[in-house]
């Protein structure tokens, strides 16, 4: 159903222009979930706007690549177009919700807008409470004529949903639906987002920085790094043997029941800028299992592997933990 | 409710100190109140005495004031020497012209400060934007008397367009809607000269606070829906814009009156702000300290009307 195939996004800097998001394809079915992972500066939320073709920033562009939707290139709409896309046809729901609504609005009028923009304005106020009902909220009269502030976080994030969902799109992108939210709270948000993927036979694309939410909500996962994917895999199949060193340190840095302060792991450094991007595999700096003449020259492709799934890493598949040297 | 009765009750205590600080300020000045009512001819010290008398001035300054204190409370504001009238209706009979050519002044600055604001923002970086930058910049530090005096140049005295003095046409002035509009076309410059810093200081704020909001998180959001940039720009930036911009109107409103002062003697209008540049030059103090009380409540009425717009607009403030 959606198609991103080498989609790159520039982001213009005085002169310069910064690639933030390099030649990344990824698809999601309806129905399905798809995450996208990645520490913050991965390029991950960057991709996620780019198929909206809406940046919170004025100076990012898409500088690349295709993106189809149902069989249709988005690439080339006119920003009219590009209107009808928004709303209709894919639904994006935010981090924070407290500052993704509008304080002045009571919510319902904001679920609304999402009909109201595309001109449906017959019996608007019947589908809102429609909606906020299929969210699960209680007694949706009295909480459409709420503001936010009088909500608490995880009614608010549902109030995003039902606006991103009021048209019925085939698309759900969800930036980091939960991080914002208390666990418990965060919990009820990803049965609700599941329960929704199955009822209306939804695609979801789940951008997020927790492999934990990843592993809850997904089907298929792209692990992303400094603007490209380094990994793709089911879920499952990630999870049991993760191939490229930087999907490994992600699961190695994940708090399980035996974690205790002092045996936590983290993977040293920090994800370069677009400006000082290292030459060869863009992970190479941190990697533990670097090879001097292997890795630093000439970037990596992201290379099918028998048994499913793909990866960048020159030495894929010679540990099951690079990081531990266990063969 | 209680909020505004609260509000009007702070008040009493600032407009008693207003009251006091005017009649203290206004003794301490020098020069003689008799001197003005007799005339500069030197008068007989008989004569002297007897007016000092008939005027309380004989008085210590304490108890002039509570004279005076007491006076105001009942409403009536004293009388004006130099024009051998009550000054309530002195004031009375020039309010009207006043509140024409201020609130001329308000709407104009306020409109067009806030079209010109939005404008701005909507069209970040572009010539338009440049413009509006620079009529704020310009407007904000021109002084108003002396564009009003440009203003006469430019459109009564070279072009010939519009009267510069009054309020109307003293002779065959017309009557029904072609004296309206007689009467725009003396309005026109005073109020022009009047908003044009207010203008410049509203768009200003309006464009900061509108660029603020725009890259605020809720106006992705709503783009994210499919919003039109008009939608957006109505329904949720103006909106959220609106409180600074209520704000700068509301606490400023006491410029516009303290402009008038200078604009209506540039222009011959005659409102109460010619009346206080009268008085001043006259030393005719009771109207001095009449206008400057009205002009504390007008502002004190301002702010709060400020507040309970602010509490209108957005449900976060207060005990809604």
């Amino acid at each position: 159903m959606l198609e991103v195939r080498d989609l790159s996004v520039e982001i213009a800097a005085g002169r310069e222009k910064l690639r933030v998001v390099e030649g990344v394809s990824f698809s999601v079915g309806r129905g399905e979930a798809v995450g996208l992972v990645g520490e913050s500066g991965s390029g991950k939320s960057m991709s996620a706007f780019a198929i909206l073709n809406l940046f919170p920033s004025p100076h990012a562009r898409i500088a690349g690549g295709d993106i189809w939707l149902e069989g249709r290139n988005l690439r080339g709409l006119s920003a009219r177009e590009w209107r009808g896309v928004r709303g209709a046809q894919i639904g994006m729901v935010f981090q924070d919700p407290s500052s993704y609504l509008d304080p002045l609005i009571p919510v319902g009028r904001q679920v609304a807008e999402t009909l109201r923009a595309h001109g449906r304005n017959e019996g608007a106020e019947a589908r809102v409470l429609e909606l906020l009902d299929l969210m699960e909220l209680p007694s949706p009269a009295e909480v459409a004529r709420k503001y936010p502030h009088e909500l608490s976080g995880g009614m608010r994030q549902r109030i995003l949903i039902a606006a991103a969902l009021a048209l019925r799109p085939a698309l759900l992108i969800a930036d980091e639906p939960t991080t914002a939210l208390d666990v418990t709270v965060q919990a009820g948000i990803l049965d609700l987002l599941t329960r929704l993927r199955v009822e209306l036979d939804l695609g979801i694309l789940l951008i997020t920085h927790d492999l934990g939410v990843v592993a809850e909500t997904c089907q298929q996962v792209h692990v992303m790094y400094a603007g490209t994917i380094v990994e793709q895999n089911e879920v499952g199949a990630l999870f049991r043997q993760p191939r490229h060193p930087y999907s490994q340190g992600l699961l190695g840095s994940m708090l399980g029941p035996d974690s205790r302060a002092g045996n936590l792991f983290s993977i040293p450094g920090s994800v370069p800028g677009a400006r000082d991007m290292p030459a060869g595999c863009r992970f190479h700096p941190r990697c533990p299992i670097f090879q001097p003449g292997l890795c630093d020259t000439g970037e990596p492709a992201l290379v099918d592997r028998t048994g499913g799934g793909s990866d960048r890493c020159r030495r894929s598949g010679e540990f099951d933990n690079a990081w531990r040297r266990t063969a | 409710m209680w909020f505004v009765a609260r509000r009007l009750l702070h008040a009493v205590p600032l407009l008693f100190c207003v009251v006091v600080l005017n009649f203290v300020l206004i003794a301490a000045t020098p020069g003689d109140p008799v001197t003005i009512l007799v005339g500069d001819f030197p008068a007989p010290p008989g004569y002297v005495e007897q007016v000092k008398r008939e005027f309380g001035l004989d008085q210590p300054i304490y108890v002039q004031l509570m004279r005076y204190l007491g006076h105001v409370l009942t409403g009536d504001l004293g009388y004006s020497f130099a024009n051998r009238q009550p000054v309530s209706t002195l004031i009375l009979g020039r309010l009207a012209a006043t509140l024409e050519l201020t609130l001329t002044a308000l709407l104009l600055a306020s409109l067009l400060g806030i079209a010109l604001g939005m404008l701005a923002a909507r069209w970040r970086g572009s010539w338009l934007d440049s413009g509006v930058q620079g009529i704020a910049s310009t407007g904000y530090s021109i002084p108003d008397f002396w564009l009003g005096q440009l203003l006469i140049l430019v459109f009564s005295i070279w072009l010939g367009w519009l009267p510069s003095q009054g309020n109307m046409s003293v002779r065959g002035a017309p009557e029904g809607f072609a004296g309206f509009l007689d009467h725009l076309r003396y309005l026109l410059l005073p109020a022009l000269a009047l908003s044009f810093r207010y203008l410049a200081l509203i768009a200003r704020i309006t464009r900061a606070a509108m660029l603020e909001v725009l890259s605020a998180d809720f106006i992705l959001a709503a783009r994210s829906r499919g919003a039109s940039e008009t939608s957006v720009m109505i329904t949720h930036a103006l909106r959220n814009a609106a409180a600074p911009v209520i704000t700068v109107i509301g606490y400023n409103l006491g410029f516009i009156l303290a402009g008038s002062a200078l604009i209506e003697t540039v222009f011959g209008w005659p409102g109460i702000g010619r009346l206080l540049f009268d008085s001043i030059s006259r030393r005719d103090y009771p109207v001095m300290m009449a206008i400057l009380l009205m002009v504390s409540v007008t502002v004190v009425l301002a702010n709060l009307a400020t507040d309970i717009l602010h509490r209108a607009i957005d449900p976060r403030v207060g005990d809604r």
